[in-house]
């Protein structure tokens, strides 16, 4: 009976060595890849100009491809929420809560392998390899608060933790798995080239938002001047995308920095007030927050005008829509550079 | 031929197109045909990628206007995508 693993591919090196060792042993994998609205995957490179000529790929596809493998995308954006927002084990250097993270990812492989028939679970961990999540004393607590117990099988440090069901009952050899531990990623590299990989994404993590400072401290930006800690997917694709600048507690602006930004904001103009120049060459800027008073709006757009072609005319034309509904000519002076405070600066 | 089953992915970015379109294929029989339209230009490579790790066939690709427009035709090897 060929037994089945569905394997967690991140679209890095380690996921793709994990599942490989498992396929070189006879075990039918697949793989399962989970949406949680703050993979980096792909997301700037479509939206910004400057990026939509470099090549693009969907790594976890990539991966599964070259493991010949099916690859199930699950979307966990509403589930992830309560990760993100109330993580039991706290949150790393930033706003990841990358054990909470780990736990809940294997607890949702667990359901699928039951519902689907698979037999256990592979993952790319290494022990000792990231602060939070991989260190050794994380791994048994992974396996227990996920529900996947010994159903879940590190293959790359396998022989450094006990035995996994799939280990003692025979359908893996143990002695075929290896010990890998610690921050080099030199192991890593010698086993893809032995397994003859040489165009893998980053060798290690940084997948996901969450994890970068200046996207963190924009969440938490968001949170604090909200009152709580709620989002939607709109808030979190927002936030990967132009300068943030929030002016006031009300009210926070949200300005593209190029072409492509300002096609991706234009996409939300009937969703938010939002201001564009139009005596110069200029961005579209989206007002994130409590409908502004005829002040603030003469300050966002002057603001706004800073970052235009005019910004050092006497007066720019901008125009200020209300949600799509309705728009009015406003005209400003820019603010000078020393006049954008810096703590107006999110980031 | 059967119906044409349509998958509206515009202003979604990588891998929700992708998302979109699996879960939709996910309930159809073998031999249905899917059309999927994206906005994202991720979508060139990652829809057929995902096609043919998963068993199925684009028969027809095209970009017109800025959107990328995909006809698929669901595998018959009796799984899901």
């Amino acid at each position: 009976m060929t037994r089945k693993a569905v394997a967690l591919i991140s679209g890095g090196l380690d996921s793709l060595l994990a599942a490989r060792l498992i396929q070189q042993q006879g075990i039918q994998v697949e793989g399962i890849n989970f949406y949680t609205g703050f993979c980096v995957e792909g997301h700037t490179h479509a939206i910004r100009s400057r990026d939509r000529k470099r090549a693009k790929r969907n790594n976890a596809l990539w991966v599964a491809e070259q493991l010949g493998i099916k690859l199930h995308i699950i979307d966990i954006v509403e589930e992830y929420k309560d990760v993100v927002i109330n993580p039991k084990h706290g949150y790393g250097a930033n706003l990841n809560p990358c054990l909470d993270c780990k736990i809940f990812m294997v607890r949702k492989a667990h359901e699928w392998i039951r519902d689907n028939g698979f037999d256990f679970i592979i993952t790319g961990e290494v022990i000792g390899q990231r602060p939070k999540s991989q260190r050794k004393r994380c791994m048994p607590v992974i396996a227990s608060e996920s529900g996947a117990d010994d159903l879940l099988l590190r293959p790359l440090c396998a022989k450094n933790l006990p035995a996994t069901l799939p280990e003692r009952e025979g359908w893996i050899e143990r002695e075929l798995l290896r010990d890998f531990s610690g921050r080099s990623r030199k192991p890593q590299m010698a086993l893809a080239t032995e397994f003859g990989f040489d165009d893998y994404a980053q060798p290690a993590g940084g997948c996901c938002f969450l994890t970068d400072h200046t996207y963190s401290v924009k969440l938490q930006d968001l949170w604090d001047n909200r009152g709580n800690r709620e989002y939607e997917l709109d808030d979190i694709m927002l936030l990967k995308v132009g300068r943030h600048i929030r002016p006031s507690k009300h009210f926070k602006l949200i300005i593209a920095r190029e072409e492509g930004e300002n096609n991706f904001l234009s996409g939300y103009k009937n969703q938010f007030q939002s201001i564009k120049t139009v005596s110069h060459p200029g961005p579209l800027a989206l007002i994130e927050g409590e409908p502004l008073d005829d002040s603030q709006v003469e300050l966002a757009c002057a603001i706004t005008a800073r970052f235009s072609k005019g910004r050092d005319a006497d007066s720019v034309e901008l125009r200020f829509s209300n949600g799509g509904q309705d728009s009015r000519s406003v005209h400003v002076k820019p603010l000078t550079a020393d006049q954008i405070k810096q703590d107006w600066i999110i980031a | 031929m059967s119906d044409i089953v349509e998958v509206d992915a515009r202003r979604l970015f990588c891998p929700l197109p992708v998302i979109r379109l699996q879960n939709c294929i996910n309930k159809q029989i073998a031999g249905t045909r899917v059309r999927v339209v994206s906005t994202d230009p991720g979508s060139m490579n990652d829809i057929p990628t995902w096609c043919r790790i998963n068993g199925h066939q684009v028969l027809e690709s095209q970009e017109r206007d800025r959107e990328y427009i995909f006809l698929v035709q669901k595998g018959d090897d009796g799984s899901e995508g």
